[in-house]
Formats: structure tokens, sequence, C-alpha cells
């Protein structure tokens, strides 16, 4: 069972990759999904606290679950518009 | 109503005459514009990165939002640009338009701060000598 992670700003650039998969277990959470994500790509760790999770393109919680074929993508905070944030 | 993440140029004119309609007495314009400095750097330009599908998906959620905020408005366009983007040029487009200017400013400056919470899309700084990812403040969800 397969996910597909999508990277953006910071992350992509730390990862080298827009895009990644990971091997999915029964039951998993999408913060989860960023925890298997570190044991490839150690670089994104510690981003826990400041992350937020979309699943299939709407902003979920940690703690939401992750099935076969889902988008999770790792929203690092946001930062649109040209002004200061 | 019209929700878009493009690298093309963005047209303030287009957006103005998107969302007029005959009942519309005010169209408020919010213009996003690249500045030359940010925390006393000289800024060379700007780069932005998007989650556009997500990003035109949450468009729409706020401008839902602000509409059961502010009812009387009739109608809602936000375009964001990707990309490399110069000094000068615009970022972010956002069109209310209403009867009257009182809901127009409230509901078009009410997206502004909404759509820089919310909107999947972020921007590189790029100047003298190096270079930096901006974040917002992290939101807890």
């Amino acid at each position: 069972m397969k996910a597909k992670v999508r990277l953006f700003a910071r992350l992509s650039e730390l990862a080298g990759t827009q895009e990644a998969e990971v091997e999915l277990g029964e039951g998993l959470t999408a913060g989860e999904v960023y925890g298997l994500l570190c044991r490839d790509y150690p670089q994104l760790a510690g981003l826990g606290e400041i992350l937020r999770y979309a699943v299939n393109g709407e902003y979920v919680t940690a703690v939401h679950p992750v099935g076969e074929n889902d988008e999770v993508a790792l929203i690092p905070p946001v930062s649109g518009g040209a002004g200061a944030v | 109503m019209l929700f878009e993440v493009t690298s093309a140029a963005l047209d303030p004119q287009r957006l103005i005459d998107h969302v007029r309609e005959d009942e519309s007495g005010a169209v408020a314009l919010f213009s996003g514009v690249v500045r030359n400095n940010n925390m006393s750097r000289r800024v060379l330009y700007l780069e932005y990165d998007a989650y556009p599908e997500m990003a035109e998906s949450v468009m729409r959620q706020i401008a839902d939002e602000i509409i059961g905020r502010w009812p009387a408005v009739i109608d809602v366009a936000i375009q964001h640009r990707t990309g490399r983007l110069e000094i000068g040029e615009t970022s972010l487009l956002i069109a209310v338009s209403a009867p009257h200017r009182k809901e127009a400013f409230e509901a078009c400056h009410a997206l502004v701060d909404r759509f820089k919470e919310m909107v999947p899309i972020w921007k590189k700084e790029v100047w003298e000598g190096g270079e930096e990812w901006i974040e917002g403040e992290a939101v807890n969800c």
C-alpha cells in the first residue's frame, strides 16, 4: 500500500524532490507518513512543530488517517502575497 | 467567481471586469506587488512555489467564508502568480464587488488576511549573496 507525498518550497529543496512515495502500514496517520518520509529524507526531520498536513488537497490534522493512493502534502507555514508575512 | 494560480502576468482589469455586475456600485481591488526590500535586505527578486490544485480550492473556501460574513458581496475573484517575479510585478490580485464601498473594502481586506494564513503558496526571497524561503506563522490545526 502506497501513498504519494508532495513537497513544496523549503521542503522540496531540502529533499531534492517535489514528490515522494511511502509504503504505508494499516491505519497510518498523516503525521506518521511524515515520520516515515524522514527515514528516507533525514534532512526533513524536526519540522513537525511547524508543518500542517493536507490529504487529497484538504487541510487535515496530524492524526487524520491516510489510505491507499491518497496524496499527502506537507505544508510549511504559507507566505503568499507580496508583503511581509 | 474566479480562483486561479498562474505563471502568466496578472491583469487587474480582467479581474475587475470579471466581478463587476450591473448591481455593483463598488469594486475593491487589492494588488500585492514585489518590493525591493525586506528586513533591511535589498531584494533582487522573488520566486513563488504553490500547490496549485489545493490553492485554488482553499481560495474558494475562504471566498465562501467571507461571503458568509458579508452577504452583500456580489462576486469575488482571486489570482496568484508563480515562478520568478521581478521588483514591481504583481503577485496577488483580489477583487471584490458589492453594492457599496464599505462591504467591498471590508471583505477585500479580510480576504487578503485569510489568504495569507491559508493558501498553500510560498515565496523565496533572493538578495545579493543569499536566498531564503519565507515562512509565515505556524498554524496548529
